[in-house]
């Protein structure tokens, strides 16, 4: 039986010798994404800017936007945004934080209601104070930061500090990106954006470690190769293995992306994209700045401890 | 390799079973589910309140009031204890934690030290240059505060059980925060109506002696104070400050009515009623005032004395009001005023449609994968897409068990597992088709490519946990869901990934002896 060969077996693509145009463009993309961040900022949802959104859906067919724009921004309850979510008949309005305390956020909500009456089904509404939204931001910026730590201390300990270090360089890069991506479309940045940062975070570098174990088994193996040409061995030896991991989660996620409902779709973009761009660090980034280390004198000073570690095995 | 032990396989054979057992209730409706005898398992998956409509409220307790009120009690007893004693005074007053006065006369402060010391045992006095500073220790404040969390959370659990609401959940979050969830109510204005009120009911009698003009011109006595009516705020009436009887000695509390007018009938307990028959006695024909919350309610008549400890509150009700009233007086009063620092609320039609969605985008998220697996490794497809049915209902399984909640994110996480969970099949199937390329045979190929995965794939699957358990650590509600999804998927993924497709081909190995390897 013939099967599905996604890579074929035995490539000799050269991504170490072409390193020069990946860290071009990877640089260019991390300043980008920094300076769209930057300027245009994030579109923050409201568990990180505080504030009121409720989705309603219209009981009388596609809801006119301009409509709803028409009565709601003549309440006098500030910023008020209004857009399509999903499908024509729903719409989702944020409205900024009310002055005041409680109550005033109280009778924000209830003037909205006031006005659309029975028109629409509320199908969510959600209210977060400033203390919540300001914890809930520097608990989010906390966790990526240890996730981003723990992680390179765990590959540290796993295999030498070069690796550890540029697998975090990756990390970084991943993780900028997205940001940058969702400064760039204004996507909404909300808490379940945040916690798919964190599993790229942690999933991104699987393809790194693949990549990393086949590079420390072949350093071993071929004791008098170019770094360069073991390299790129490395790569191609398991690039149909990293494109193929990485694949399967695609197919999965693009199942949620398009099914799984307007609340998770930001959710499931941020991780495709992150995952995309985490397979291109590890294959395009990770590996080719291991070229700049000096990797064989760290082996041949630690050989009575690689003749253990290889009778473990590596993919 | 083609040794499997024995142990091994009735282990893999044995957990696979369990999953399917713990499984197997959530197929069951909920009522066939509950009719179960109690020794099968029973448990189901419980959905979150995205998924089944519902009410989250964050609150947090403002604790500092009972502090306040700590002292500013300390201060009116420090007040009348100094004046009892003919012991002048000047400069009394409180600041942060503190309560302090300063003793004019040098030969009177160590009696001042004295009788102030003795007052609130939950402090510390100091003297210094005569003037006398009692602050509450750290110990006093952190336990009154956490006494007012505990209450605050019983009270506030009184109240809800009164609106009927099935299922709430009230835990206390961080120190001085409570959580309540409301399954099923997506409209929670009237529970927060409810909660936006501590009750503290009071009766003091009305200082007939300050007249409006007095008020007006801040003409207040000691031991008086000007307070708004009900309903009508710029409306002053004098009382003192003295409480006659407190809400916290009412049993109960009815709504009812009186010529035709919604009223709250109270009944006091036995201290409350003798109190409350004393003061009626010795003040007929004077206005007892009642006090809810810093407002008049009402300040009727005593046209008789009142001895049966029961009485009536009248003032302009409508029928909600009164029913409102008449249930927090019988749930009793909050020790501090609550504020709502979050809510969520999700209606029904939101959280059907979410879990549709989810189910329609897991079913074709698998179909997907599976199909792919078997049109890139065949046969050894087959085993993987095996591997990850029990996977998926391991993680049924043990979101069941664990009665770990389901929520959006949570689906998320299942459909991401699903794309996850083949991954250290395709690592260790690339590995075996590699070492068959360099010449071993089937036996040792597979043999080979397990053993070598197995590290890569515990390398890889410890990075994605570490950040689950941060997501856990510092995640709220819905995202929780989706790290302990995420997590039990990486660990039960790793069981049948290795574990389950190694026993089918150990199997298949065994009964037909392949010369090469379909892969």
């Amino acid at each position: 039986m013939k099967h599905l060969h996604l890579i074929p077996t035995g490539t000799t693509l050269d991504f170490v010798g072409k390193r020069i145009i990946f860290f071009v463009f990877s640089t260019l993309l991390v300043i980008s994404s920094i300076t769209f961040f930057t300027t245009n900022g994030l579109n923050y949802g409201i568990d990180f800017k505080g504030g009121i959104m409720m989705e309603v859906r219209s009981n009388t067919g596609p809801a006119d936007i301009g409509d709803f724009r028409n009565k709601l921004s003549n309440l006098g309850l500030g910023e008020v945004s209004i857009q399509e979510f999903g499908q024509p008949e729903e719409v989702l309005i944020r409205i900024q934080r009310q002055e005041g305390d409680e109550k005033a956020q109280q009778r924000a909500v209830a003037a909205v209601k006031d006005v659309l009456k029975d028109t629409v089904e509320y199908r969510r509404t959600e209210f977060v104070g400033p203390k919540v939204s300001e914890e809930l931001f520097t608990d989010g910026l906390l966790a990526v930061t240890l996730a981003i730590g723990a992680i390179l201390v765990y590959i540290w300990f796993r295999f030498e500090w070069q690796f550890g270090m540029t697998a975090v360089i990756a990390l970084v890069h991943d993780v900028l990106s997205t940001i940058g991506i969702f400064a760039v479309l204004g996507m909404e940045f909300n808490l379940s954006t945040v916690a798919a940062v964190l599993t790229i975070a942690g999933y991104s570098i699987n393809d790194t470690v693949v990549v990393f174990d086949r590079v420390r088994e072949n350093l071993r193996k071929y004791k008098k190769m170019d770094l360069v040409e073991l390299l790129n061995m490395s790569v191609n030896d398991t690039l149909s293995r990293t494109v193929m991991t990485s694949f399967t989660t695609l197919i999965a996620l693009f199942a949620l992306y398009i099914l799984g409902g307007e609340v998770i779709r930001g959710f499931s973009f941020a991780m495709i994209w992150g995952i995309v761009i985490g397979t291109y660090s590890s294959i395009c980034l990770a590996v080719p700045i291991l070229t700049y280390f000096n990797m064989r004198r760290s082996d041949d000073e630690e050989e009575s401890n690689v003749e253990k570690v290889e009778g473990e095995g590596t993919v | 390799m083609v040794y499997f032990a024995k142990w091994k396989i009735a282990l893999v054979v044995v957990v696979c079973l369990l999953g399917v057992a713990f499984a197997a209730p959530n197929l069951l409706n909920h009522d066939t589910d509950a009719e179960l005898p109690g020794w099968l398992p029973n448990e189901q998956i419980s959905l979150g309140l995205d998924l089944r409509g519902g009410s989250h409220l964050l609150l947090e307790v403002e604790a500092q009031t009972v502090i306040n009120e700590r002292l500013e009690a300390l201060i009116d007893s420090i007040r009348s204890g100094l004046r009892s004693d003919r012991i002048r005074y000047t400069g009394l007053g409180i600041h942060g934690n503190t309560a302090s006065v300063e003793i004019k006369k040098p030969d009177q402060v160590q009696q001042a030290y004295d009788m102030i010391r003795k007052l609130d045992n939950g402090t510390e006095t100091v003297v210094e240059n005569g003037k006398i500073s009692v602050k509450l220790t750290e110990k006093a404040v952190i336990d009154a505060k956490r006494s007012a969390v505990e209450q605050s959370i019983e009270i506030v659990r009184r109240r809800i059980d009164e609106t009927g609401t099935k299922e709430p959940t009230i835990q206390r979050q961080g120190d001085e925060r409570i959580l309540i969830q409301l399954p099923g109510i997506d409209d929670p204005e009237e529970v927060k109506h409810l909660l936006g009120k501590t009750a503290k009911m009071s009766f003091h009698l009305v200082n007939h002696n300050v007249t409006a003009e007095d008020i007006a011109a801040g003409r207040i006595p000691p031991g008086t104070i000007a307070l708004p009516s009900a309903d009508n705020e710029n409306r002053l009436i004098a009382v003192r400050r003295k409480v006659e009887v407190s809400g916290d000695m009412l049993t109960d509390s009815q709504p009812n009515f009186q010529d035709g007018q919604p009223v709250v009938s109270f009944t006091f307990n036995a201290l409350g009623g003798k109190k409350f028959g004393k003061v009626t006695t010795e003040n007929v024909n004077r206005s007892l005032a009642i006090v809810l919350d810093g407002k008049v309610i009402s300040a009727p008549n005593i046209n008789s004395p009142i001895l049966g400890g029961r009485g009536i509150i009248t003032g302009r009700f409508t029928v909600k009001e009164a029913n409102d009233l008449s249930l927090l007086l019988r749930a009793g009063a909050l020790p501090a005023p609550l504020v709502i620092l979050e809510e969520r609320s999700v209606g029904p039609g939101l959280g059907a449609d979410s879990v549709e969605a989810g189910k329609i985008a897991s079913a074709v998220g698998l179909l997907a994968v599976v199909v792919f697996m078997v049109m890139s490794y065949g046969r050894f497809g087959i085993y993987a897409d095996v591997a990850l049915m029990f996977n998926i209902i391991m993680i049924i399984a043990s979101l069941s068990v664990l009665q770990a909640t389901l929520t959006l994110p949570g689906i998320a996480g299942i459909v991401l597992t699903i794309g996850m969970a083949v991954d250290a099949n395709v690592l260790i199937f690339e590995r075996i088709r590699e070492e068959a390329r360099n010449g071993l045979g089937p036996i040792a190929a597979i043999d080979s490519g397990y053993k070598r995965a197995i590290r890569t794939i515990v390398d890889a699957n410890v990075t994605t946990l570490i950040a689950a358990v941060l997501l856990y650590q510092f995640g709220s509600g819905p995202v929780r869901g989706f790290a302990v999804t995420l997590a039990i998927g990486i660990l039960t993924s790793m069981f049948t990934a290795i574990m389950v497709t190694r026993l089918l081909i150990v199997m298949w190995l065994r009964r037909t002896k392949p010369k090469t390897l379909p892969l």
